[in-house]
């Protein structure tokens, strides 16, 4: 198993005919994410990439059978696609684009109360890498040959620096479940804790490595659902010892604005958790390593 | 975006929030004759500099004639102001604010944020006006006020009413101060909004309830669809390299260090700068050039990070994806030809076709140290400053 999305994941791209869209469909086609086509309002009918367009995601859904979407339209359109896809049925979902307004994102969350638990999607972004269970499919823009196949669950916010981790797994021969990209927003569709709790459950998933940055209350109410409901270590590393307060680095949700939310400060409530913390973003997969071989 | 507090004030005046009457002035001449156009015995000269705290570093001066609201102006105009919240290098005031003096019966506090945990509106108020919002939730928590909003459907009247009467505002003015507070929410939410604060709001020995001094900030992303609110950046309030790399599409923070950094991806940038802290060193900055780092980027980024003379040594840290290390490496050649770089330089490439990226930047011309792993790049770096 893994988590969210798997080998048989029918996958549509919404912003399918765009450069974007095009590109990122024939990248994850390569790495063997069974996409069954496309949707771009006004080219219903059409064939992109020998594979079928839709006007709406309804349509999709209903002629494909469809059940995990990427986002590749523009920040201005992006809140309206991702409403459109919960409605349409489809259960996750991931929004790559930067740039989504914090108030459409909210709008988006509330939206999506109205489906009950099980009907609801999961949305993974904005402003993020995407998801991969390496072997199996890619829902997202990462380079899927630095993935080994594996047993450690990653759940981080920046791309790059999932790729550092995920690549310094696979130097020490250890492989990922799923690597799931949250995204550098300070409102986003899943939180840590969110997958966190899919990985809990996931029988294949044997520890998971989370790797957060300074702002927003995330990590640390993770850390707190870790200790009171999980069994798999958690690992974490939090990126930002050298930011100062009141800044926003890069990420629109890495700023210190309240107290917990300094790189130190996430570290310490981490531990008070019971998560083990690589000290430093060199030693990520090393950490993982020790903290597997002692739960052997 | 910040914006200043003149030009937040007369948005919230938009939405139905008394403000003082006053005007902005560019000279000790406009001021002088702004005052007796106000008319009234005494006025408040306020330098509009994007920065709380004002009042204690000499921002705001309290006059009692045309001729002083001229001289006040004078002394402000031009000059840089450093407060708690600038920095040592201070801003520029370029403009000055006068404004009638308020008697105040009542100072209070009124703030509205985005609550990350609730994923809501979060309205914050107290009767502590006057003071930061950090100075009363140390000194005074017990009157602070909170109040969530479910922007679904807007702030409800009752729940106006209710910090209107959690501040103990008397009842004859609480439907007034019900108005005010939720024209305050309105112009958040309307607006795209981040923040707004009106400290003091302010009740005067006339009764009325008037926002004294407020901020706002708005969401950037939001700015597309928010033209009217885009116009209202001052560029001469933000640090000037910070400016030119968000003018070319780079995240650029300056800091106080000595180490320059080129790095792709937000989170990358941080765990650089961590490691070369962890190593001895300080950064002189962080700077993204984004997840794709293209050759432009690269080339616009070492042209920023030449511009900045605290720099010492450069690290460059690429992580390449989908955009490879040999077409990276393309690009740092390229950017080298055009930008002369006078000191050290780490260059660590990883990820897709690295071996490929490092051939080319070793058979260019290119003078630089080539490191391994993010500690090694670090540590080289962090040794090349002693050279």
């Amino acid at each position: 198993m893994s988590v969210l999305i798997d080998k048989k994941t029918k996958i549509i791209i919404q912003g399918f005919t765009g450069k974007m869209g095009s590109f990122h469909a024939e990248e994850m086609i390569k790495y063997g994410s069974n996409v069954v086509g496309g949707v771009t309002p006004g080219k219903g009918g059409l064939k992109h990439l020998n594979l079928p367009v839709f006007n709406t995601v309804k349509e999709a859904v209903k002629s494909t059978g469809a059940t995990a979407s990427i986002l590749f339209v523009p920040p201005a359109f992006a809140a309206d696609s991702a409403m459109e896809a919960a409605d349409a049925g489809i259960k996750t979902c991931v929004a790559i684009v930067d740039g989504i307004p914090s108030h459409d994102m909210i709008k988006i969350k509330r939206y999506m109360r109205r489906y009950s638990r099980t009907e609801k999607m999961t949305l993974v972004g904005p402003n993020c890498a995407g998801i991969i269970s390496p072997g199996k499919a890619m829902l997202g823009i990462m380079p899927g040959h630095i993935y080994k196949e594996g047993k450690v669950g990653i759940i981080g916010r920046s791309g790059t620096l999932g790729y550092e981790a995920a690549q310094q797994l696979k130097n020490l021969n250890i492989g990922v479940s799923t690597s799931v990209g949250i995204g550098g927003d300070p409102i986003n569709g899943s939180s840590f804790k969110d997958i966190l709790e899919k990985f809990e459950e996931d029988n294949e998933t044997e520890a998971v490595l989370m790797i957060g940055e300074i702002g927003g209350p995330q990590e640390v109410a993770a850390g707190k659902f870790a200790k009171e409901n999980m069994k798999k270590p958690v690992i974490a590393y939090i990126a930002g010892l050298t930011a100062p307060k009141g800044r926003v680095m890069g990420h629109a949700g890495a700023i210190v604005s309240a107290y917990g939310e300094s790189a130190v400060e996430k570290v310490e409530l981490l531990k008070e958790c019971g998560v083990t913390i690589s000290q430093n973003p060199s030693v990520m997969g090393e950490t993982v390593k020790s903290a597997l071989n002692s739960k052997n | 975006m910040d914006i200043h507090e003149y030009q937040a004030k007369k948005i919230l005046s938009g939405f139905g929030v008394t403000i003082p009457r006053g005007g902005i002035v560019y000279s000790p001449e406009n001021a002088e004759n702004k005052a007796r156009e106000l008319g009234g015995s005494k006025w408040v000269v306020k330098a509009q500099i994007h920065s709380g705290a004002r009042g204690k570093a000499g921002g705001i001066i309290v006059c009692n004639s045309a001729l002083e609201v001229a001289q006040a102006a004078d002394k402000l105009l031009g000059k840089k102001l450093v407060t708690n919240q600038t920095g040592p290098e201070g801003k520029i005031t370029n403009r000055v604010y006068i404004e009638e003096a308020t008697e105040i019966k009542k100072e209070l506090y009124l703030g509205l944020v985005f609550d990350r945990s609730s994923e809501s509106i979060m309205v914050v108020a107290s009767t502590e006006g006057g003071m930061s919002v950090e100075e009363i939730s140390k000194n005074k928590p017990e009157t602070i006020i909170r109040s969530k909003i479910e922007v679904a459907v807007g702030m409800q009247k009752f729940q106006a009413r209710e910090i209107a009467f959690g501040l103990k505002i008397e009842p004859k003015l609480i439907a007034r101060a019900a108005e005010t507070i939720i024209g305050c929410y309105r112009a958040f939410s309307e607006l795209d909004a981040t923040m707004v604060e009106v400290n003091p709001l302010v009740i005067s020995n006339q009764d009325q309830i008037l926002a004294l001094d407020c901020k706002m900030s708005f969401d950037n992303n939001a700015l597309f669809r928010r033209n009217q609110v885009s116009e209202l950046r001052d560029k001469t309030q933000e640090n000037s390299n910070e400016v030119y790399a968000s003018d070319r599409g780079l995240s650029y923070v300056s800091l106080d260090g000595n180490i320059g950094n080129i790095i792709n991806g937000a989170g990358l940038a941080m765990a650089s700068m961590d490691m070369i802290k962890l190593a001895g060193g300080e950064p002189a900055n962080f700077l993204d050039v984004g997840g794709g780092a293209t050759p432009e980027k690269i080339v616009k980024a070492f042209k920023l990070i030449s511009m900045d003379k605290k720099v010492k040594v450069i690290l460059v840290n690429i992580f390449a994806g989908i955009n490879r290390c040999d077409w990276v490496a393309e690009g740092i050649v390229q950017a080298l030809q055009k930008i002369e770089i006078k000191v050290p330089l780490v260059i660590r490439l990883a990820g897709t076709n690295v071996d490929k990226g490092n051939k080319i930047l070793k058979e260019s011309k290119i003078n630089y140290i080539e490191a391994n792993t993010l500690e090694d790049a670090a540590n080289k770096a962090v040794k090349a400053l002693g050279k």
